[in-house]
């Protein structure tokens, strides 16, 4: 048995402690938000907070996450009101979608530590995310409106 | 439109959406009240719209949402000539019933070639005007007023002259009762109110909350998960098979021999992945286990040197090149190419005694239901299709095989079956962008203008390939691009020698065009500097017949300020094309790094697209054609050894990353036209751009695709 908070609740989960974090969170516990898209860490569509910090959970097995904190996309805001999300929504980011919960909260996790991001800090912190729709300009521009609406409280 | 015979089919396909609700698909969550379309208090005129008695506009769009918005576009197409207001309109991805939601011009109930807007815009229009013209002409009844003097807008009907007014669910019942006419007047542009502007997407709530319901996310009770085993060379079967060691892993409840491989079946993905792990598998690798892309590319160039079937033949080329002017001679060459789609492929199957559940992210739900029908052994009309968001399609998810492995394996096991693929899957069993291989001549007058331009290709077909045009002609897919390009030339000889290694090939996103625009695009730019001319002057002079070609490229020449002072190290470089139904011109900003790094800082892209009915989507489909375009110029390459694809995940089969993504500028040049495609336009030129770029810069010709860098390391 092997627990851990996700999205603020406590969780036993009854897996083999290798089983990457991605198949808990998808499979065990049902939260479909988190996708699987290389399992090399290599395209980031996996992507969740583990004690705030983004992680690849394709590669992250279950036991390293043991005591701690997740959360995934579905536990990022209550409504989908996370300044990112906000400015996804204002800036039409997203087109097929599937890599934007992993760029979300790669997103999140950069404004968290980064208020002001430059483009080089966008760059660093979002390179491990592949889109293949190719929405790289919205998502940059979006980031940047995301740290303007979290800065300006609005 | 015969209503009677669209309402018991409607009610048909209701049903059938109505299979989604088990799983909580979000966008058919409206779907029960599809059920209500029999009984009064629905209006439904037709199966792409019905009205309720709340005034809630359901409309049933046809085209899967791959990312290219449809949910959107049909959306406002719809409601604008309904007059409803979009707030008030729900969305729901139609079932598969091709009798029903087929695509009006290509008979199909899949969707590629960019045909989502340009195939459905005047049927859908049709349909939404005929709705509205009942609604006004109940409330002309209830008023007892012609009903020339109705007016409808913001979803109700008024009488000006009294001030009357009726909310269209108020004229639910009324209208129900009334024929639908054959031919509804549409609206002249001037009255768009949604077509035309810009409109935020209406799935973007569901893509960032991770609600959204892809095919990799369907979860269904007692369903079971798969992973398959191939083949790693094209064709090969199974010899031999010792499952022993992979039953015994946990989570393993079955491990049966489909069509494409071995399925181990499990309670887990992650079961799946160990019990597959521990399968001993000995192949027959058939055929193909010894061919490499060497072998292709050496085969290529021996036929390259025998004639072809003649795809365009104006004036004589052959004699024009033997007449005394400069001659240039040139070799083009193109690799294979995978979609990977971000989402990799995956399907789920319930095949039960009598009928078939299948929820897959399909572009090709006509298809896919007759296939699955066959594979079950059951009449087509029992297989339900759930159609789900699609993490990425490119012309991938129109092809069989995720369909067949998840039939095959829910019915060899009995129970609701969900393949998912690794990406390693997805990359090495693909349908391929064929490899190519690119003869071109041509021969300038004294002023440098060309006289002849002879080009021939040599390489598979895709339509011929899977059997959809006769082996012997010249495939269409093969040679878009390239034998209708638009320069006015006096003597033009396209010709194509078809080869065909057995490599599974599919349509990848702009299909011949994607690679036809960049040899062609590459060796016009060839001529323009053998002639000691400006590439954009010298295809200006030459595109005398072709105005909308001429217009794209002068607005991005404008908008990308040709001619002006760059920042040292940076040059442009140039290419128009068309395709799918629409006009692209792409001017790219280039600079390359001592180490020959490919940096594309900007590209400034002209399109007419004919009527822009979103036009931020058509920046948004322009912004991802250039980065898909710019991932397959500077890295794709799909390559084999002993029959096998040697690349397997995105460390070596990469993608454009954020840090590598020049801007993408769109100027939306309004020609007034019928609706064009978006998906597939903003791709062929992109490639031809940036290279013609480098050319500038460097004084070399990239002549194969993907760019090599050390051909350019100063």
């Amino acid at each position: 048995m092997i627990t851990f908070t996700i999205n603020g609740r406590r969780r036993q989960v009854d897996v083999p402690p290798e089983m990457p974090l991605l198949w808990v969170i998808r499979e065990t516990l049902g939260l479909t938000g988190t996708k699987y898209g290389c399992g090399m860490a290599l395209c980031g569509v996996c992507t969740v907070h583990l004690d705030g910090a983004p992680v690849r959970t394709c590669v992250t097995p279950v036991s390293a996450v043991a005591g701690k904190k997740v959360t995934t996309i579905e536990g990022l805001s209550d409504k989908g009101d996370h300044p990112v999300q906000r400015a996804w929504t204002e800036v039409d980011v997203p087109q097929c979608g599937f890599c934007q919960p992993g760029q979300i909260m790669s997103a999140a996790a950069l404004l968290a530590t980064k208020p002001s991001p430059t483009d080089a800090d966008i760059d660093d912190a979002m390179s491990g995310n592949i889109c293949r729709c190719g929405t790289y300009q919205r998502i940059r521009a979006a980031i940047h409106r995301a740290a303007a609406l979290k800065r300006g409280g609005a | 439109m015969k209503t009677d015979i669209s309402r018991r089919a409607l009610l048909k396909g209701g049903l059938a959406v109505g299979a989604g609700l088990s799983i909580g698909f979000p966008v058919a969550r409206t779907a029960r009240r599809v059920a209500s379309a029999q009984t009064p208090g629905v209006f439904a005129p037709n199966q792409w719209l019905r009205i309720d008695r709340d005034g809630v506009v359901t409309i049933v769009n046809s085209v899967p949402e791959m990312g290219q918005g449809s949910l959107t576009t049909t959306s406002m197409i719809i409601a604008d000539e309904l007059d409803a207001v979009l707030d008030n309109v729900r969305v729901e991805q139609a079932p598969a019933n091709p009798a029903l939601y087929k695509n009006p011009v290509t008979g199909n109930q899949a969707y590629g070639g960019s045909r989502g807007v340009r195939d459905h815009f005047d049927m859908w229009r049709k349909a939404a005007a005929g709705a509205r013209e009942m609604l006004a002409q109940a409330a002309a009844n209830e008023w007892g007023v012609p009903v020339e003097s109705v007016e409808t807008e913001a979803g109700a009907a008024l009488h000006r002259p009294t001030g009357r007014r009726l909310l269209y669910g108020q004229l639910v019942d009324r209208a129900q009762q009334l024929p639908v006419p054959q031919n509804p007047k549409l609206k002249t542009p001037d009255k768009f109110r949604y077509i035309g502007k810009v409109v935020h997407r209406r799935d973007t709530p569901e893509k960032i909350t991770g609600r959204g319901v892809y095919g990799m996310d369907v979860q269904v009770p007692g369903m079971l998960v798969a992973s398959i085993e191939r083949c790693p060379v094209f064709g090969g079967t199974v010899q031999s098979l010792d499952a022993t060691a992979a039953k015994a892993v946990p989570g393993i409840k079955h491990v049966v021999q489909v069509s494409n491989g071995v399925a181990v079946v499990a309670s887990s993905f992650w079961s799946a992945l160990q019990g597959r792990r521990a399968l001993k598998v000995t192949w027959d690798e058939g055929a193909m286990a010894a061919l490499t892309s060497a072998q292709i590319s050496k085969q290529y160039e021996t036929m390259s040197k025998q004639p072809g079937q003649v795809a365009r033949n104006e004036g004589n080329a052959e004699q024009a090149l033997g007449a005394g002017g400069k001659v240039v001679e040139a070799v083009y060459q193109v690799p294979f190419l995978e979609h990977a789609c971000m989402e990799p492929m995956n399907a789920t199957a319930h095949v039960m005694p009598n009928s078939v559940t299948l929820w897959v992210p399909t572009q090709n739900p006509g298809g896919h239901q007759a296939l699955a029908a066959k594979i079950a052994g059951v009449p087509v009309e029992r297989v339900e299709v759930v159609t789900t968001l699609l993490g990425g399609g490119f012309g991938r998810r129109g092809e069989p095989d995720f369909v067949t492995d998840a039939v095959e394996t829910s019915k060899a096991v009995g129970a609701p079956v969900k393949v998912i693929w690794t990406r390693e899957d997805d990359i090495q069993h693909g349908f391929y962008r064929p490899a190519t291989y690119n003869v071109f001549r041509a021969a300038l007058d004294a002023n440098g203008q060309p006289v002849a331009w002879w080009n021939r290709i040599v390489g598979p077909g895709i339509l011929i390939q899977k059997g959809r045009a006769p082996k012997g002609t010249i495939d269409p897919a093969a040679v878009e691009g390239a034998r209708n390009h638009p320069y006015d030339i006096p003597n033009i000889r396209v010709e194509w020698v078809e080869k065909d290694f057995g490599v599974p090939i599919g349509f990848w996103r702009s299909v011949g065009s994607s690679q036809n625009a960049f040899i062609t695009e590459s060796f016009v730019d060839e001529l323009a500097h053998a002639a000691g001319k400006d590439p954009y002057e010298y295809r200006r002079a030459l595109l005398g017949k072709a105005p909308r070609h001429l217009a794209v490229l002068d607005a991005a020449a404008k908008g990308a300020g040709w001619g002006t002072p760059l920042p040292a190290g940076r040059a442009r470089g140039i290419a128009v094309a068309f395709s799918y139904g629409s006009y692209a011109a792409h001017v790219a900003e280039v600079s390359v790094a001592p180490d020959g790094g490919v940096r594309v800082h900007r590209i400034v892209c002209a399109i007419d697209c004919g009527i822009a009915v979103n036009p931020d989507q058509v920046r948004s489909q322009m912004e991802g054609g250039a980065i898909y375009a710019l991932t397959a110029a500077l890295y794709g390459k799909i390559t084999l050894d002993k029959g096998r694809v040697q690349q397997s995940n995105f460390h070596d089969y990469p993608m454009l990353r954020i840090g590598e993504a020049p801007t993408v500028e769109t100027i939306i040049v309004d020609s007034g036209q019928a609706p064009g495609g978006l998906g597939e336009p903003g791709v062929p030129p992109v490639a031809p751009a940036v290279t013609n770029a480098i050319f500038v810069l460097t004084g070399k010709r990239i002549r194969t695709l993907p760019i090599d860098k050390d051909l350019l390391k100063r």
